[in-house]
């Protein structure tokens, strides 16, 4: 199912957490809302899901104004960040909630509920587990109970509201491929709420860059990492160094990464520049070093440990650096 | 932790709308009408009423034994909600359930039996008559049965505060040479008094509207022992509409004072667990 | 959370008593020894001279006052008292605590405060504006004796006076709790279909259902023991208008001493059954928050 946002706006009270937003989700795709806290990513995904009601705009799916309609009518399925699973009922009846509530004339027969969530729960591998209390599982079972809850009335589209966010880092790591192994098995069209953007990057088709309330650019992972259009995207979808120059007259930022930095003892092609070495750090198989330019600028530098041995660096080393990627955004450009 | 959205919960008109109707109803009409028809009475029998030497002698009464009561409930009610809070012995859970006796015992039941223990051959009383202390029939026996009915206030509202209190913070200042007493006059007392206060005032406008435990006991002489509700009653029943009504606004105001009065305490003291809590 | 957890926790000193361990032993003794001094004079001594009063007469004494007709239907008149007022308030007070802990709307604090009401005014005051209102010479009494219709000094004054008293009990206790529960599992649940009535059902009231006994506990013991309200718009008619408490204060106004007691005894029983209720309940829900 495709999903049209068009033009919304959302207040809270004084403040405006979205400003004109518009964007098209094809069907099927997995996509990413990438952005820091406060960004409006949340909120977005909210109004999609029909949570919140936009003050201004339109949101349709596959081409009908669903603007107006309930979130009961909508037919999405959403997994709130904390899970927000029923603490009195056990995770059978969990899953099993959205097809219990449903209106006689529609409501399966108790076999084939019962069928559908052991179907689920195989699905997000908790076979065994239906008849724990939520409180009983850990944080990582109770976000596939969730999921599975949400699947279980077969919506058009899964929204996740930073699904991964109250995970400890290999949980989080080893659930992030499963989900991707999940969306590629089920097609269905899924939005995901992040602040990390190494989750955005490695999971999503498309990435959202949001930021204040606005969209700032939407692309493959591979187009927001390697071109990003602002530069807060630049700086947001990785580490970033920063170098002002003019070019052509106009006055202008230039980014480049420290992992982009080829470093060497003797002048370089390409747009190099002196700098001395104020700090080494090694970090195993890479090394972190600092650098200090010509005008003083600080510039972080990441290569490998390998490197730093063969050129000998130590701090007060004089060397040249030079990026082999760099974005150029003009002062008078940033709309 | 919650988030409370107005767009999707359902019911908000139909709970809002019944609840301030059933509020309207039972409450607030009635309320009113007190006032309205303290309002219509002419100035010189409300006055006549308020001010007569019976009602100022029953505000006397009234307002003196709620303070003292109060004021032993700070004292006991701190010394039971420490006892309670820090120390282990046998038998506390049964004494901390215990606690909440006065506020489930029915009054009248409370009334009988305080009276009946204070009494000349009562128990109480028995111990008390050699000693030349009359405790029946007097404002003495006023004030320990009000202080028998705001015991748990003090002790409820002191207790959580009291567990709340970080350890870490006595344990520093006895490693820089704080005696005990010192660290509870300088470090705890500062962080439980707007809880102590608050629970006493919580206790004296709970005795302030007492009735069914002190009608037995205070004997209901007039100027001497009667207290205000007690006096209202009395008017009621002698049909004197006009003087009950005029003396219960009186006292409806106090309390509503009172009850305002409270609630900016409860703020204050909120306000400053905030502020504790925030320190590193 | 597993129980296991729970006792681990449980059987560690908490931060208090870790600092109460810092005072000398014969200061503790000492303190403990008043309170429980203080509590044994003003909580177990009264407690126990209900018991000792009742049976001062005998056993048949207590059985013949407890038997009573005239008892039996003061005790009638009680549990209808209460089984009207306490559904009332528990209804009003979850669709009171639905519509302030889910909601933001102007004026929430004022409703608050409302709410409060009935607990800063004395019951002989709670009693009086029931009788302006519905009393022969209130707002309403003449069209009420045109009618034949008796509140006040009928049982419809004592079910109003008593409403009144326990008005704000269930709404204070399920406030804060539905607060603190946030309202994310019945966002979930109208997301997966429910409609209001089935998300009420199914999620709300299991997840308040602790808090809603002990605001039953609390309504009914309140309603069953209130004295001073009912005491003014009763009329004391003996066997018609009286409750139990009121019946308890007319015995020991005929100095039947041992016979109130007797009846008094039947509240102190009730009491203790709300003192012990209340206690699991408390337990039980500082269990559920905790897990």
């Amino acid at each position: 199912m495709s999903i049209e946002v068009r033009g919304i706006w959302k207040h809270f009270g004084d403040f405006t957490a979205l400003r004109d937003v518009s964007l098209h989700v094809e069907p099927g795709e997995l996509l990413a809302l990438l952005g820091p806290s406060g960004s409006g990513k949340t909120t977005l995904l909210r109004l999609i899901a029909g949570l919140e009601r936009p003050d201004a705009g339109a949101i349709s799916f596959d081409g009908e104004d669903a603007t107006e309609r309930s979130v009961r009518d909508r037919r999405v399925g959403f997994v709130f960040q904390h899970y927000a699973l029923f603490r009195h009922m056990t995770v059978f009846e969990n899953v099993a909630f959205g097809l219990r509530v449903q209106p006689r004339a529609q409501r399966p027969a108790e076999e084939r509920i019962r069928a559908r969530v052991h179907e689920l729960l195989d699905l997000v591998q908790l076979e065994g587990l239906a008849r724990r209390m939520p409180t009983q599982l850990s944080g990582g079972q109770r976000q596939r109970v969730a999921l599975a809850r949400a699947l279980a009335v077969q919506p058009r589209v899964l929204l996740l509201d930073e699904p991964f966010g109250a995970l400890d880092a290999r949980v989080r790591r080893e659930l992030r491929r499963w989900l991707r192994k999940l969306h590629d098995e089920l097609g269905i069209t899924s939005l995901f709420v992040t602040h990390d953007q190494e989750e955005a990057l490695e999971l999503a088709d498309r990435v959202v860059v949001v930021n204040e309330g606005r969209i700032e650019q939407v692309g493959a992972p591979d187009e927001v990492y390697r071109r990003p259009a602002t530069p807060f995207v630049f700086g947001f979808l990785g580490e970033a160094n920063w170098l002002a120059t003019t070019v052509d007259g106009r006055k202008a930022r230039v980014g480049f990464r420290p992992d982009d930095l080829e470093i060497s003892l003797g002048p370089l092609d390409g747009h190099a520049f002196a700098a001395r070495v104020r700090r080494v750090q090694s970090l195993g198989a890479r090394a972190k070093l600092e650098l200090v330019s010509a005008v003083g600028a600080l510039v972080q530098a990441d290569v490998p440990a390998e490197r730093v041995r063969m050129l000998a660096l130590s701090p007060g080393a004089e060397v040249f650096a030079a990026p082999r990627e760099m974005r150029v955004f003009f002062d008078d450009a940033s709309a | 932790m919650a988030s409370n959205r107005n767009s999707v919960l359902p019911g908000f008109g139909l709970t809002l709308g019944f609840s301030i109707l059933y509020l309207s109803l039972l409450v607030l009409i009635p309320l009113s009408v007190l006032f309205f028809r303290s309002a219509s009475l002419p100035l010189e029998d409300f006055a006549a009423a308020v001010l007569s030497p019976r009602a100022l002698a029953a505000y006397e009464l009234s307002f003196g034994a709620s303070l003292a009561a109060a004021a032993l409930n700070a004292v006991f009610g701190l010394l039971l909600a420490w006892v309670l809070t820090r120390y282990r012995f046998p038998g506390r859970d049964v004494v901390d359930a215990f606690v909440d006796l006065p506020f489930a015992l029915p009054t009248a039941v409370a009334g009988i039996t305080l009276t009946t223990l204070l009494a000349k051959n009562g128990w109480l009383g028995q111990i008390l008559e050699p000693l030349g202390i009359q405790a029946a029939y007097t404002p003495l026996g006023v004030t320990l049965a009000l202080t028998f009915i705001g015991l748990p206030f003090v002790v409820r509202t002191v207790q959580p505060v009291l567990e709340d209190l970080e350890s870490e913070a006595e344990e520093a200042a006895a490693s820089l040479g704080a005696g005990r007493l010192q660290t509870f006059l300088r470090v705890l007392f500062p962080a439980l008094w707007p809880a102590l206060v608050t629970g006493s005032a919580l206790a004296f406008a709970r005795a302030l509207g007492e009735y069914g435990s002190v009608v037995f006991i205070s004997g209901n002489m007039p100027l001497r022992t009667e207290i205000v509700p007690l006096l209202i009653v009395t008017k009621l029943e002698q049909y004197d509409y006009a003087g009950a009504t005029a003396i219960a606004t009186v006292m409806l105001v106090a309390s509503f004072a009172l009850l305002l009065a409270i609630n900016a305490l409860q703020a204050v003291g909120r306000k400053r667990l905030a502020g504790a809590g925030a320190a590193p | 959370m597993t129980t296991a957890a729970l006792n681990e926790i449980q059987s560690h000193p908490s931060g208090s008593v870790r600092a109460g361990l810092q005072d000398p032993p014969l200061v503790r003794a000492a303190l403990v020894a008043l309170a429980l001094g203080f509590a044994a004079l003003f909580l177990l001594l009264p407690l126990a001279a209900v018991f000792a009063e009742a049976f001062s007469g005998g056993l048949s004494v207590y059985w013949n006052a407890i038997r009573d007709p005239i008892a039996a239907k003061a005790i009638e008149l009680t549990l209808i008292v209460a089984a009207v007022s306490v559904p009332a308030n528990a209804i009003f007070g979850v669709a009171a605590a639905w519509a302030i802990a889910r909601f933001e709307f102007r004026g929430k604090s004022l409703l608050v405060t409302l709410i409060d009401l009935p607990f800063a005014v004395s019951p002989v005051i709670s009693g009086l504006i029931f009788v302006l209102l519905f009393g022969a010479q209130g707002v309403f009494g003449l069209w009420l004796v045109a009618h034949g219709v008796k509140i006040i000094f009928a049982v419809p004054g004592i079910v109003l006076a008593t409403t009144f008293i326990t008005f704000p009990f269930m709404a204070r206790e399920l406030i804060p709790l539905m607060q603190e529960q946030g309202s994310e599992e019945e966002e979930a649940a109208i997301s997966l279909g429910a409609s209001g009535w089935q998300m009420f059902r199914r999620v709300t009231l299991p997840n308040i259902r602790l808090g809603l006994l002990y605001g039953v506990v609390l309504l009914n013991a309140r309603a069953m023991g209130e004295f001073g309200a009912v005491s003014v718009v009763s009329g004391h008619i003996r066997g018609l208008t009286n409750t139990v408490p009121l019946h308890v204060e007319i015995l020991y106004n005929e100095y039947q001493s041992a016979a109130a007691f007797a009846v008094a005894s039947l509240l102190a029983l009730l009491a203790l059954v709300t003192l012990v209720a209340k206690r699991a309940l408390e337990w039980r829900i500082r269990q559920e928050t905790r897990a």
